[in-house]
Protein backbone atom coordinates (compact mmCIF):
# COMPACT_ATOMS: atom_id res chain seq x y z
CA UNK A 1 0.00 0.00 0.00
CA UNK A 2 0.98 3.59 -0.45
CA UNK A 3 1.26 6.25 2.23
CA UNK A 4 -0.03 9.63 1.15
CA UNK A 5 2.60 12.30 1.78
CA UNK A 6 1.68 15.24 4.00
CA UNK A 7 0.72 18.49 2.28
CA UNK A 8 4.03 20.33 3.00
CA UNK A 9 5.81 17.73 0.82
CA UNK A 10 4.00 18.77 -2.34
CA UNK A 11 6.15 21.79 -3.08
CA UNK A 12 9.57 20.14 -2.46
CA UNK A 13 8.60 17.13 -4.60
CA UNK A 14 7.50 19.32 -7.48
CA UNK A 15 10.67 21.43 -7.16
CA UNK A 16 12.82 18.28 -7.37
CA UNK A 17 10.82 17.23 -10.42
CA UNK A 18 11.42 20.57 -12.13
CA UNK A 19 15.15 20.30 -11.32
CA UNK A 20 15.24 16.88 -12.99
CA UNK A 21 13.49 18.30 -16.03
CA UNK A 22 16.14 21.03 -16.08
CA UNK A 23 18.76 18.27 -15.86
CA UNK A 24 17.19 16.67 -18.94
CA UNK A 25 17.63 19.97 -20.77
CA UNK A 26 21.28 20.13 -19.65
CA UNK A 27 21.84 16.56 -20.86
CA UNK A 28 20.38 17.42 -24.24
CA UNK A 29 22.67 20.47 -24.47
CA UNK A 30 25.71 18.28 -23.73
CA UNK A 31 24.64 15.76 -26.39
CA UNK A 32 24.19 18.57 -28.90
CA UNK A 33 27.46 20.38 -28.19
CA UNK A 34 29.65 17.46 -27.12
CA UNK A 35 31.45 19.39 -24.38
CA UNK A 36 30.85 19.40 -20.60
CA UNK A 37 30.56 23.19 -20.49
CA UNK A 38 27.28 22.88 -22.35
CA UNK A 39 25.67 21.83 -19.06
CA UNK A 40 25.16 25.51 -18.32
CA UNK A 41 23.39 26.31 -21.61
CA UNK A 42 19.82 25.72 -20.31
CA UNK A 43 20.51 28.06 -17.38
CA UNK A 44 21.83 30.75 -19.71
CA UNK A 45 18.90 30.27 -22.06
CA UNK A 46 16.47 30.50 -19.16
CA UNK A 47 18.01 33.78 -17.99
CA UNK A 48 17.96 35.14 -21.54
CA UNK A 49 14.30 34.24 -22.11
CA UNK A 50 13.25 35.64 -18.73
CA UNK A 51 14.77 39.00 -19.66
CA UNK A 52 13.59 38.98 -23.27
CA UNK A 53 10.76 41.31 -24.10
CA UNK A 54 7.59 39.53 -25.10
CA UNK A 55 6.91 39.78 -28.82
CA UNK A 56 3.34 39.52 -30.04
CA UNK A 57 1.58 39.14 -33.38
CA UNK A 58 -1.31 40.98 -35.00
CA UNK A 59 -4.67 39.99 -33.41
CA UNK A 60 -3.16 37.08 -31.50
CA UNK A 61 -5.60 35.22 -29.27
CA UNK A 62 -3.50 35.92 -26.19
CA UNK A 63 -5.60 34.15 -23.51
CA UNK A 64 -5.75 30.89 -25.43
CA UNK A 65 -2.11 31.23 -26.45
CA UNK A 66 -0.94 31.68 -22.85
CA UNK A 67 -3.19 28.90 -21.55
CA UNK A 68 -1.75 26.53 -24.15
CA UNK A 69 1.86 27.42 -23.49
CA UNK A 70 1.66 27.61 -19.72
CA UNK A 71 -0.51 24.52 -19.41
CA UNK A 72 2.09 22.01 -20.61
CA UNK A 73 4.17 22.21 -17.45
CA UNK A 74 1.00 22.08 -15.32
CA UNK A 75 -0.12 18.90 -17.10
CA UNK A 76 3.31 17.36 -16.42
CA UNK A 77 3.16 18.29 -12.72
CA UNK A 78 -0.35 16.81 -12.47
CA UNK A 79 0.95 13.56 -14.00
CA UNK A 80 3.62 13.33 -11.31
CA UNK A 81 1.30 13.58 -8.29
CA UNK A 82 -0.03 10.02 -8.65
CA UNK A 83 3.39 8.32 -8.94
CA UNK A 84 4.37 6.34 -5.81
CA UNK A 85 8.07 6.58 -4.86
CA UNK A 86 9.35 4.18 -2.21
CA UNK A 87 5.81 3.53 -0.95
CA UNK A 88 4.90 7.22 -0.70
CA UNK A 89 2.85 9.27 -3.17
CA UNK A 90 1.34 12.73 -3.16
CA UNK A 91 -2.12 11.26 -3.81
CA UNK A 92 -3.36 7.69 -3.93
CA UNK A 93 -5.98 7.98 -6.66
CA UNK A 94 -7.96 4.80 -7.34
CA UNK A 95 -7.81 5.53 -11.09
CA UNK A 96 -4.21 6.79 -11.33
CA UNK A 97 -3.67 5.23 -14.77
CA UNK A 98 -6.70 7.02 -16.23
CA UNK A 99 -5.56 10.23 -14.55
CA UNK A 100 -2.21 10.08 -16.36
CA UNK A 101 -4.02 9.34 -19.61
CA UNK A 102 -6.28 12.35 -19.09
CA UNK A 103 -3.30 14.62 -18.59
CA UNK A 104 -1.62 13.39 -21.75
CA UNK A 105 -4.85 14.02 -23.64
CA UNK A 106 -4.95 17.54 -22.18
CA UNK A 107 -1.68 18.06 -24.05
CA UNK A 108 -3.66 17.74 -27.31
CA UNK A 109 -5.67 20.81 -26.43
CA UNK A 110 -2.68 22.71 -25.05
CA UNK A 111 -0.42 22.17 -28.05
CA UNK A 112 -3.16 23.02 -30.51
CA UNK A 113 -3.98 26.19 -28.56
CA UNK A 114 -0.28 27.14 -28.60
CA UNK A 115 -0.39 26.78 -32.37
CA UNK A 116 -3.71 28.58 -32.74
CA UNK A 117 -3.15 31.51 -30.39
CA UNK A 118 -0.32 33.14 -32.30
CA UNK A 119 -2.53 33.86 -35.35
CA UNK A 120 0.37 32.81 -37.54
CA UNK A 121 0.29 30.31 -40.39
CA UNK A 122 3.37 28.35 -39.37
CA UNK A 123 2.20 28.01 -35.77
CA UNK A 124 -1.21 26.86 -36.89
CA UNK A 125 0.27 24.24 -39.22
CA UNK A 126 2.27 23.01 -36.22
CA UNK A 127 -0.86 22.72 -34.09
CA UNK A 128 -2.70 20.76 -36.79
CA UNK A 129 0.28 18.50 -37.33
CA UNK A 130 0.32 17.69 -33.64
CA UNK A 131 -3.34 16.67 -33.62
CA UNK A 132 -2.91 14.41 -36.66
CA UNK A 133 0.09 12.79 -35.03
CA UNK A 134 -1.68 12.60 -31.66
CA UNK A 135 -4.54 10.61 -33.21
CA UNK A 136 -1.97 8.08 -34.38
CA UNK A 137 -0.05 7.67 -31.12
CA UNK A 138 -2.87 8.11 -28.60
CA UNK A 139 -4.87 4.92 -29.21
CA UNK A 140 -1.76 2.69 -29.13
CA UNK A 141 -0.67 4.60 -26.01
CA UNK A 142 -4.06 4.03 -24.36
CA UNK A 143 -3.91 0.30 -25.03
CA UNK A 144 -0.29 0.23 -23.88
CA UNK A 145 -1.42 1.78 -20.58
CA UNK A 146 -4.24 -0.76 -20.40
CA UNK A 147 -1.83 -3.72 -20.46
CA UNK A 148 -0.27 -3.15 -16.98
CA UNK A 149 -3.71 -2.26 -15.59
CA UNK A 150 -5.10 -5.58 -16.87
CA UNK A 151 -2.02 -7.38 -15.55
CA UNK A 152 -2.58 -5.89 -12.10
CA UNK A 153 -6.42 -5.98 -12.31
CA UNK A 154 -6.43 -2.40 -11.00
CA UNK A 155 -6.12 1.19 -12.16
CA UNK A 156 -4.44 2.18 -8.90
CA UNK A 157 -0.70 2.63 -9.29
CA UNK A 158 0.07 1.07 -5.89
CA UNK A 159 -1.65 -2.14 -7.06
CA UNK A 160 0.21 -2.04 -10.38
CA UNK A 161 3.52 -1.82 -8.50
CA UNK A 162 2.46 -4.60 -6.07
CA UNK A 163 1.55 -6.87 -8.99
CA UNK A 164 5.13 -6.65 -10.29
CA UNK A 165 6.75 -8.30 -7.30
CA UNK A 166 8.70 -11.16 -8.82
CA UNK A 167 8.42 -10.18 -12.47
CA UNK A 168 8.45 -6.66 -13.86
CA UNK A 169 5.82 -5.93 -16.48
CA UNK A 170 8.48 -4.80 -18.95
CA UNK A 171 9.61 -8.45 -19.20
CA UNK A 172 6.32 -9.87 -20.38
CA UNK A 173 4.80 -6.69 -21.90
CA UNK A 174 7.75 -5.40 -23.93
CA UNK A 175 5.59 -4.23 -26.83
CA UNK A 176 3.37 -2.18 -24.54
CA UNK A 177 6.49 -0.67 -22.97
CA UNK A 178 7.96 0.40 -26.32
CA UNK A 179 4.62 1.76 -27.56
CA UNK A 180 4.23 3.65 -24.28
CA UNK A 181 7.65 5.27 -24.78
CA UNK A 182 6.71 6.24 -28.35
CA UNK A 183 3.60 7.87 -26.90
CA UNK A 184 5.69 9.77 -24.34
CA UNK A 185 7.99 11.07 -27.07
CA UNK A 186 4.85 11.99 -29.02
CA UNK A 187 3.05 13.98 -26.34
CA UNK A 188 6.31 15.73 -25.40
CA UNK A 189 6.62 16.99 -29.03
CA UNK A 190 10.11 15.55 -28.83
CA UNK A 191 12.83 14.06 -31.02
CA UNK A 192 11.50 11.94 -33.88
CA UNK A 193 7.92 13.05 -33.17
CA UNK A 194 8.44 16.81 -33.12
CA UNK A 195 7.19 17.83 -36.60
CA UNK A 196 4.70 20.13 -34.81
CA UNK A 197 7.75 22.22 -33.90
CA UNK A 198 9.66 21.27 -37.05
CA UNK A 199 12.30 23.38 -38.76
CA UNK A 200 10.53 22.96 -42.09
CA UNK A 201 7.70 25.16 -40.75
CA UNK A 202 9.98 27.70 -39.05
CA UNK A 203 9.55 26.11 -35.63
CA UNK A 204 5.79 25.49 -35.92
CA UNK A 205 4.16 26.01 -32.55
CA UNK A 206 7.38 27.66 -31.34
CA UNK A 207 7.59 30.04 -34.29
CA UNK A 208 6.11 33.14 -32.66
CA UNK A 209 6.85 32.38 -29.01
CA UNK A 210 9.27 34.65 -27.20
CA UNK A 211 10.35 35.54 -23.70
CA UNK A 212 8.71 33.78 -20.81
CA UNK A 213 6.06 32.20 -23.06
CA UNK A 214 8.77 30.42 -25.02
CA UNK A 215 10.50 29.39 -21.80
CA UNK A 216 7.30 27.82 -20.48
CA UNK A 217 6.72 25.80 -23.64
CA UNK A 218 10.32 24.59 -23.87
CA UNK A 219 10.33 23.74 -20.14
CA UNK A 220 6.93 22.08 -20.55
CA UNK A 221 8.33 19.69 -23.18
CA UNK A 222 11.15 18.62 -20.87
CA UNK A 223 8.70 18.33 -17.97
CA UNK A 224 6.37 16.11 -20.01
CA UNK A 225 9.29 13.92 -21.08
CA UNK A 226 10.42 13.63 -17.44
CA UNK A 227 6.89 12.87 -16.22
CA UNK A 228 6.45 10.23 -18.91
CA UNK A 229 9.74 8.57 -17.92
CA UNK A 230 8.80 8.71 -14.22
CA UNK A 231 5.39 7.15 -14.88
CA UNK A 232 6.98 4.24 -16.76
CA UNK A 233 8.80 3.19 -13.57
CA UNK A 234 5.70 2.11 -11.55
CA UNK A 235 3.91 0.93 -14.70
CA UNK A 236 6.56 -1.29 -16.27
CA UNK A 237 9.80 -1.25 -14.27
CA UNK A 238 8.65 -2.55 -10.88
CA UNK A 239 8.30 0.83 -9.17
CA UNK A 240 10.74 1.27 -6.30
CA UNK A 241 11.78 -2.40 -6.23
CA UNK A 242 15.47 -3.10 -6.78
CA UNK A 243 17.02 -5.67 -9.08
CA UNK A 244 16.23 -9.08 -7.51
CA UNK A 245 19.71 -9.93 -6.20
CA UNK A 246 20.67 -6.36 -5.27
CA UNK A 247 17.38 -5.13 -3.82
CA UNK A 248 18.63 -4.73 -0.24
CA UNK A 249 21.61 -2.60 -1.20
CA UNK A 250 19.79 0.67 -1.78
CA UNK A 251 16.55 2.22 -0.46
CA UNK A 252 13.49 2.20 -2.70
CA UNK A 253 13.56 5.83 -3.70
CA UNK A 254 17.15 5.46 -4.97
CA UNK A 255 16.12 2.55 -7.19
CA UNK A 256 13.21 4.59 -8.45
CA UNK A 257 15.46 7.54 -9.28
CA UNK A 258 18.07 5.37 -11.00
CA UNK A 259 15.45 3.77 -13.26
CA UNK A 260 13.77 7.10 -13.92
CA UNK A 261 16.97 8.91 -14.88
CA UNK A 262 18.25 6.09 -17.11
CA UNK A 263 14.95 6.01 -18.98
CA UNK A 264 14.83 9.80 -19.21
CA UNK A 265 18.38 9.88 -20.61
CA UNK A 266 17.36 7.39 -23.31
CA UNK A 267 14.30 9.45 -24.22
CA UNK A 268 16.31 12.69 -24.36
CA UNK A 269 18.92 10.99 -26.55
CA UNK A 270 16.32 10.03 -29.20
CA UNK A 271 16.37 13.63 -30.35
CA UNK A 272 20.02 13.35 -31.49
CA UNK A 273 19.82 9.72 -32.64
CA UNK A 274 16.60 9.39 -34.64
CA UNK A 275 15.54 11.74 -37.44
CA UNK A 276 12.16 13.46 -37.36
CA UNK A 277 9.43 11.27 -38.81
CA UNK A 278 7.11 13.03 -41.24
CA UNK A 279 3.60 13.22 -39.75
CA UNK A 280 1.85 11.69 -42.77
CA UNK A 281 4.21 8.70 -42.58
CA UNK A 282 3.86 8.33 -38.83
CA UNK A 283 0.07 8.43 -38.99
CA UNK A 284 -0.15 5.39 -41.21
CA UNK A 285 2.47 3.53 -39.18
CA UNK A 286 0.59 4.38 -35.98
CA UNK A 287 -2.74 3.02 -37.19
CA UNK A 288 -1.52 0.05 -39.22
CA UNK A 289 1.45 -1.12 -37.14
CA UNK A 290 1.46 0.27 -33.60
CA UNK A 291 -2.26 -0.19 -32.91
CA UNK A 292 -2.50 -3.84 -34.04
CA UNK A 293 0.69 -4.93 -32.25
CA UNK A 294 -0.48 -3.22 -29.06
CA UNK A 295 -3.84 -5.00 -29.30
CA UNK A 296 -2.07 -8.34 -29.76
CA UNK A 297 0.05 -7.53 -26.71
CA UNK A 298 -3.10 -6.78 -24.76
CA UNK A 299 -4.63 -10.08 -25.91
CA UNK A 300 -1.54 -11.93 -24.68
CA UNK A 301 -1.67 -10.16 -21.32
CA UNK A 302 -5.40 -10.82 -20.92
CA UNK A 303 -4.95 -14.50 -21.82
CA UNK A 304 -2.15 -14.87 -19.27
CA UNK A 305 -4.30 -13.18 -16.60
CA UNK A 306 -7.28 -15.43 -17.32
CA UNK A 307 -5.18 -18.61 -17.37
CA UNK A 308 -3.42 -17.65 -14.15
CA UNK A 309 -6.59 -17.00 -12.17
CA UNK B 1 -18.17 22.12 3.82
CA UNK B 2 -15.23 21.66 1.43
CA UNK B 3 -17.38 19.50 -0.81
CA UNK B 4 -20.09 22.15 -0.77
CA UNK B 5 -17.65 24.87 -1.80
CA UNK B 6 -16.15 22.63 -4.50
CA UNK B 7 -19.62 21.85 -5.84
CA UNK B 8 -20.63 25.49 -6.07
CA UNK B 9 -17.35 26.54 -7.68
CA UNK B 10 -17.62 23.76 -10.28
CA UNK B 11 -21.31 24.46 -10.87
CA UNK B 12 -20.70 28.17 -11.44
CA UNK B 13 -17.70 27.47 -13.69
CA UNK B 14 -19.66 24.97 -15.79
CA UNK B 15 -22.63 27.31 -16.27
CA UNK B 16 -20.45 30.39 -16.87
CA UNK B 17 -18.32 28.53 -19.41
CA UNK B 18 -21.50 27.24 -21.03
CA UNK B 19 -22.77 30.81 -21.41
CA UNK B 20 -19.37 31.88 -22.75
CA UNK B 21 -19.81 29.42 -25.63
CA UNK B 22 -22.46 31.71 -27.11
CA UNK B 23 -20.95 35.03 -26.10
CA UNK B 24 -17.45 34.75 -27.53
CA UNK B 25 -16.81 35.50 -31.18
CA UNK B 26 -14.25 32.89 -32.12
CA UNK B 27 -14.68 29.21 -32.93
CA UNK B 28 -11.62 28.24 -30.91
CA UNK B 29 -12.80 30.11 -27.83
CA UNK B 30 -16.32 28.69 -28.10
CA UNK B 31 -15.03 25.13 -28.44
CA UNK B 32 -12.69 25.39 -25.50
CA UNK B 33 -15.26 27.20 -23.36
CA UNK B 34 -17.46 24.15 -23.94
CA UNK B 35 -14.51 21.93 -22.97
CA UNK B 36 -14.09 23.87 -19.70
CA UNK B 37 -17.80 23.47 -18.99
CA UNK B 38 -17.58 19.69 -19.49
CA UNK B 39 -14.39 19.47 -17.42
CA UNK B 40 -16.16 21.18 -14.52
CA UNK B 41 -19.03 18.67 -14.84
CA UNK B 42 -16.56 15.77 -14.92
CA UNK B 43 -14.81 17.06 -11.80
CA UNK B 44 -18.19 17.50 -10.08
CA UNK B 45 -18.75 13.75 -10.58
CA UNK B 46 -15.69 13.19 -8.37
CA UNK B 47 -17.65 14.74 -5.51
CA UNK B 48 -20.03 11.76 -5.51
CA UNK B 49 -17.04 9.36 -5.58
CA UNK B 50 -17.51 8.42 -9.23
CA UNK B 51 -13.78 8.65 -9.82
CA UNK B 52 -13.55 6.61 -13.00
CA UNK B 53 -16.56 8.18 -14.71
CA UNK B 54 -15.52 11.69 -13.64
CA UNK B 55 -11.97 11.44 -14.94
CA UNK B 56 -12.97 9.62 -18.10
CA UNK B 57 -15.51 12.37 -18.78
CA UNK B 58 -12.70 14.92 -18.56
CA UNK B 59 -10.51 12.78 -20.82
CA UNK B 60 -13.16 12.20 -23.49
CA UNK B 61 -14.35 15.80 -23.51
CA UNK B 62 -10.88 17.29 -23.94
CA UNK B 63 -10.15 14.82 -26.72
CA UNK B 64 -13.46 15.45 -28.39
CA UNK B 65 -13.21 19.23 -28.20
CA UNK B 66 -9.62 19.20 -29.51
CA UNK B 67 -10.84 17.33 -32.59
CA UNK B 68 -14.07 19.29 -32.81
CA UNK B 69 -12.21 22.60 -32.86
CA UNK B 70 -10.51 21.47 -36.06
CA UNK B 71 -13.81 20.55 -37.71
CA UNK B 72 -15.54 23.70 -36.49
CA UNK B 73 -12.82 25.87 -37.95
CA UNK B 74 -12.98 23.89 -41.20
CA UNK B 75 -16.70 23.73 -41.83
CA UNK B 76 -18.53 26.36 -39.80
CA UNK B 77 -19.83 29.67 -41.03
CA UNK B 78 -19.45 31.58 -44.28
CA UNK B 79 -15.72 32.09 -43.90
CA UNK B 80 -13.37 29.38 -42.75
CA UNK B 81 -13.97 30.50 -39.14
CA UNK B 82 -10.54 32.00 -38.83
CA UNK B 83 -12.17 35.43 -38.50
CA UNK B 84 -14.33 36.65 -35.59
CA UNK B 85 -17.92 35.51 -36.06
CA UNK B 86 -21.18 35.19 -34.13
CA UNK B 87 -21.72 31.90 -32.32
CA UNK B 88 -25.53 31.99 -32.43
CA UNK B 89 -28.17 31.31 -35.05
CA UNK B 90 -31.96 30.76 -34.87
CA UNK B 91 -31.68 32.74 -31.67
CA UNK B 92 -35.35 33.11 -30.67
CA UNK B 93 -36.24 29.47 -31.21
CA UNK B 94 -33.07 28.37 -29.37
CA UNK B 95 -33.84 30.60 -26.37
CA UNK B 96 -37.42 29.30 -26.15
CA UNK B 97 -36.35 25.65 -26.43
CA UNK B 98 -33.50 26.16 -23.95
CA UNK B 99 -35.62 27.95 -21.35
CA UNK B 100 -38.44 25.40 -21.75
CA UNK B 101 -36.08 22.46 -21.29
CA UNK B 102 -34.56 24.09 -18.23
CA UNK B 103 -37.96 24.70 -16.67
CA UNK B 104 -39.15 21.13 -17.28
CA UNK B 105 -35.97 19.60 -15.85
CA UNK B 106 -35.83 21.97 -12.88
CA UNK B 107 -39.52 21.37 -12.11
CA UNK B 108 -38.89 17.63 -12.28
CA UNK B 109 -35.94 17.89 -9.92
CA UNK B 110 -37.85 20.01 -7.43
CA UNK B 111 -41.36 18.53 -7.49
CA UNK B 112 -40.90 14.81 -8.13
CA UNK B 113 -40.67 13.01 -4.79
CA UNK B 114 -37.28 11.32 -4.80
CA UNK B 115 -37.33 7.65 -3.83
CA UNK B 116 -35.37 6.59 -0.76
CA UNK B 117 -32.14 4.75 -1.48
CA UNK B 118 -32.66 0.98 -1.37
CA UNK B 119 -29.22 -0.40 -2.17
CA UNK B 120 -25.71 0.54 -1.10
CA UNK B 121 -22.90 1.61 -3.45
CA UNK B 122 -20.47 -1.14 -4.40
CA UNK B 123 -17.09 -1.16 -2.66
CA UNK B 124 -15.21 -0.73 -5.94
CA UNK B 125 -17.39 1.37 -8.23
CA UNK B 126 -15.01 1.10 -11.20
CA UNK B 127 -15.01 -2.69 -11.03
CA UNK B 128 -18.79 -2.90 -10.67
CA UNK B 129 -19.20 -0.53 -13.62
CA UNK B 130 -16.96 -2.80 -15.69
CA UNK B 131 -18.91 -5.87 -14.62
CA UNK B 132 -22.20 -4.22 -15.53
CA UNK B 133 -20.91 -3.18 -18.97
CA UNK B 134 -19.40 -6.58 -19.69
CA UNK B 135 -22.16 -8.58 -18.00
CA UNK B 136 -25.78 -7.56 -17.73
CA UNK B 137 -25.48 -4.66 -20.22
CA UNK B 138 -23.34 -6.58 -22.69
CA UNK B 139 -26.18 -6.98 -25.21
CA UNK B 140 -26.62 -3.21 -25.39
CA UNK B 141 -22.90 -2.68 -25.92
CA UNK B 142 -22.78 -5.44 -28.54
CA UNK B 143 -25.60 -3.72 -30.41
CA UNK B 144 -24.36 -0.17 -30.11
CA UNK B 145 -20.76 -0.89 -31.10
CA UNK B 146 -21.40 -2.27 -34.60
CA UNK B 147 -23.98 0.45 -35.28
CA UNK B 148 -21.53 3.17 -34.28
CA UNK B 149 -18.73 1.56 -36.24
CA UNK B 150 -20.94 1.21 -39.31
CA UNK B 151 -21.93 4.87 -38.98
CA UNK B 152 -18.31 5.96 -38.88
CA UNK B 153 -17.37 3.83 -41.90
CA UNK B 154 -20.43 5.02 -43.83
CA UNK B 155 -19.64 8.63 -42.97
CA UNK B 156 -16.09 8.29 -44.24
CA UNK B 157 -17.22 6.49 -47.41
CA UNK B 158 -19.71 9.27 -48.15
CA UNK B 159 -17.25 12.06 -47.35
CA UNK B 160 -14.13 10.72 -49.03
CA UNK B 161 -13.75 12.09 -52.55
CA UNK B 162 -11.52 9.20 -53.63
CA UNK B 163 -12.90 5.69 -53.76
CA UNK B 164 -11.17 2.34 -54.06
CA UNK B 165 -11.56 2.59 -57.85
CA UNK B 166 -9.46 5.75 -57.83
CA UNK B 167 -6.85 4.03 -55.72
CA UNK B 168 -6.73 0.54 -57.23
CA UNK B 169 -7.97 1.14 -60.81
CA UNK B 170 -11.28 0.31 -62.50
CA UNK B 171 -10.74 -3.42 -62.15
CA UNK B 172 -9.24 -3.07 -58.67
CA UNK B 173 -6.18 -4.80 -60.06
CA UNK B 174 -3.49 -2.26 -59.19
CA UNK B 175 -1.23 -3.66 -56.48
CA UNK B 176 0.16 -0.34 -55.18
CA UNK B 177 -2.66 2.15 -54.52
CA UNK B 178 -2.34 5.44 -56.36
CA UNK B 179 -2.37 7.94 -53.49
CA UNK B 180 -1.53 11.64 -53.57
CA UNK B 181 0.65 11.02 -50.52
CA UNK B 182 2.33 7.76 -49.78
CA UNK B 183 1.87 6.47 -46.28
CA UNK B 184 4.51 5.28 -43.88
CA UNK B 185 4.34 1.51 -44.27
CA UNK B 186 5.45 1.21 -47.87
CA UNK B 187 2.14 0.37 -49.52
Amino acid sequence: MVTVAAAPWVLPVLVVFVMIALGAAAFDAVLANRRPGALLIPGDEMARLLRQRRRTTVSADSPLWRIGGGGLIVAALLMVVVIPVGGVALTDLSVGVVWFNTMDVAVWALVWLTGWGANSAHSLVGGYRFLAQALAYELPLMFALTAPAVGAASLRLADVVAAQQGLWFVVWMPVAFVVYLIGVVGFSVWGPLNPAAGRDIAGGILAELSGVDRLLVLAGRYALLSAGAAFAVPMFLGGSAGLPWLAGLLPGWVWFTVKWLLLLACLVATRRRIPTIRPDRFVEAGWLVLLPVTLVQLLVVSTVVVLRS
Amino acid sequence: MTIGIAFWVLAVVSVAAGIAVFVVNSMARATYALAVSFIAVGLALLLVNLEYIGIVTVLMMIMEMAIMAVYMVMFMGMNPALMPMSMVHSQKRAVVIGAGTFLVLAAGALFVPWPARRGVPAADLTASLGEALMGSKMLVMMTISPVMFATIVAGIVLAAPRTRYDRFGDDLTRRQPLDPQSGGVGR
